[in-house]
């Protein structure tokens, strides 16, 4: 055991690249993808054919298709005739995650705005504000709590779904685990530590999710501020997160005091 | 605005509205005097609150024209064509009628003060100072002064409805339609918002469109009632007549169901 505590201190420097790549991967998968899903909700709302069918086929298309083979697809077969596109790895897993989870995540933006309750529609229209204004300081702000739920599962999802990245030669968490079992020659050992290098991960990404929908909720005047929040306790776990909503009362009474 | 000035406030001409199947107005005419204040009574589903949402563009008629202070609103003639009029022009004329809603619809990621001013700032281009002064003016008469900076969700039925009242009188409309304002309200808010209804139907000279089921509100406000069954004005008289005296057989029964 001690033994394979040395060649983890030993790889501590390809430790540190593997979640650097995770890492690049996940946070331009997450950009890319939450582009995409505003474009793709927006256009699967749209009055016109023009903008929604195309929408809808895209959304189809890479929901429906598997994440490995899109990514080989634009590993493998963009440099061939005719296209001769050769992307860099990282650009095709960004890509590909970008795409992918966008697609669902495009679902997720279209479902919240229409969950935006008629009146509020209703009582933009009665003021005059335009189509963009209503969306934008109306409708969006109501909508985006509803989305971070569901984008924080669609993000860890995209996080254990970077893990294909080792296959087109990205030195990722994943490659890094493979290459703690070659040094190690111990399966338990290596597959373990890759299991809890992708759990830590996701777990910090979780509690980054859990402040955005704290502080997203509480400016619909739903919960208590993030401040309040974390107030209660310099170190935040999950937990205190979510049971900070029916503890606001004593949140706002513990500032006054 | 020219001296007696008799373009009404509103005119509907053949309007038609239909639901799939369900006819819900059919040819309807009427008009309403600049200043007016019109209760609209009946039976529900006799088209009393389509005819508000009509005027609020939340819904489209299928036929007729629909006029505001004389100019054509969401259809016009073009020869013997009934044609749409493009949103930038409807606009225009939206502008200037407001409208109160059962549910209040107050927006709850703005506060109350920015629920008031947001239109009046980016609809109508007032200087910041201006709107919030007029907000706070428009929050005192409506007796909510120190929940200017309150968020929505934490007032009362009643408060968010005077804050709505507010919000729609900082476009200062020409034409203010209600809709069943009162209705979601515990009986003991129900007092205040009239209070400030009447309040503003005694202050200023707004075109008021209202639907209620309030019948004491609707005799001290109203100048005139219209009485709709099936689509279709059936009664029209003053407060006093019809409330005392209906002629029409389904006011009568109407009337004696609900009072």
């Amino acid at each position: 055991m001690s033994d394979n505590l040395q060649h983890l201190v030993d790889l501590l420097p390809q430790l540190g690249e593997g979640i650097l790549v995770t890492l690049g991967l996940t946070l331009g998968g997450a950009v890319l993808a939450l582009l995409v899903a505003f474009t793709l909700g927006f256009g699967s709302r749209a009055h016109t054919k023009w903008a929604r069918v195309p929408s809808r086929v895209v959304v189809e298309f890479f929901r429906g298709t598997s994440l490995v083979v899109q990514i080989f697809w634009l590993y493998y077969v963009l440099p061939l005739p005719p296209f001769y596109v050769e992307l860099d790895p990282l650009a095709c897993g960004i890509i590909a995650l970008g795409l992918n989870y966008g697609a669902y995540a495009a679902e997720v933006v279209r479902g919240s705005i229409n969950s935006v309750a008629k009146g509020q529609w209703e009582a933009a229209i009665a003021l005059d504000l335009g189509p963009v204004h209503r969306m934008r300081r109306v409708i969006l702000p109501q909508a985006w709590p509803l989305m971070i739920p569901m984008f924080t599962n669609l993000l860890i999802q995209l996080v254990k779904g970077s893990a294909l990245a080792a296959y087109i030669s990205l030195h990722d968490l994943n490659f890094f685990t493979n290459e703690l079992r070659d040094r190690t020659s111990d399966t338990i050992f290596s597959y373990t530590v890759g299991l809890l290098c992708y759990f830590v991960f996701a777990y910090l990404l979780t509690l980054v999710m859990n402040a955005l929908e704290v502080r997203a909720k509480s400016r619909l005047g739903v919960g208590p501020s993030l401040r309040e929040v974390l107030r209660l306790a310099p170190v935040q776990t999950k937990a205190d997160v979510g049971a900070a909503a029916p503890a606001s009362a004593e949140t706002k009474g513990g500032d006054r005091a | 605005m020219p001296e007696n000035d008799t373009t009404p406030a509103i005119q509907f001409q053949g309007v038609g509205k239909r639901f799939g199947d369900n006819v819900v107005l059919d040819g309807l005419d009427f008009s309403v005097a600049k200043g007016d204040r019109v209760t609209l009574i009946g039976p529900s589903g006799s088209g009393k609150t389509t005819i508000l949402r009509l005027l609020m563009t939340l819904e489209e008629a299928n036929d007729g024209l629909i006029y505001v202070d004389g100019d054509p609103y969401t259809h016009e003639m073009r020869g013997d064509k009934r044609v749409a009029i493009p949103e930038k022009r409807r606009s225009l004329v939206r502008r200037r009628v407001g409208m109160v809603f059962q549910q209040f619809n107050l927006f709850p990621n703005m506060t109350v003060l920015e629920n008031i001013i947001e239109a009046p700032i980016h609809v109508l281009g007032k200087p910041k100072a201006e709107a919030i002064a007029s907000a706070e003016a428009l929050l005192d008469k409506v007796g909510l002064a120190d929940k200017r900076d309150a968020r929505t969700t934490q007032l009362s039925g009643g408060q968010q409805q005077r804050v709505a009242i507010a919000r729609s009188l900082a476009m200062e409309p020409e034409i203010l339609l209600l809709d069943e304002v009162t209705s979601s309200l515990d009986p003991e808010l129900v007092a205040d918002v009239l209070g400030v209804l009447r309040n503003i139907a005694e202050t200023t000279d707004i075109t008021m469109l209202i639907v209620t089921h309030e019948m004491q509100f609707a005799r001290e406000v109203s100048n005139r009632v219209l009485m709709f069954d099936g689509g279709k004005i059936i009664e029209e008289a003053a407060p006093d007549t019809i409330f005392t005296s209906p002629t029409h057989e389904r006011t009568k029964e109407f009337l004696r169901a609900i009072l």
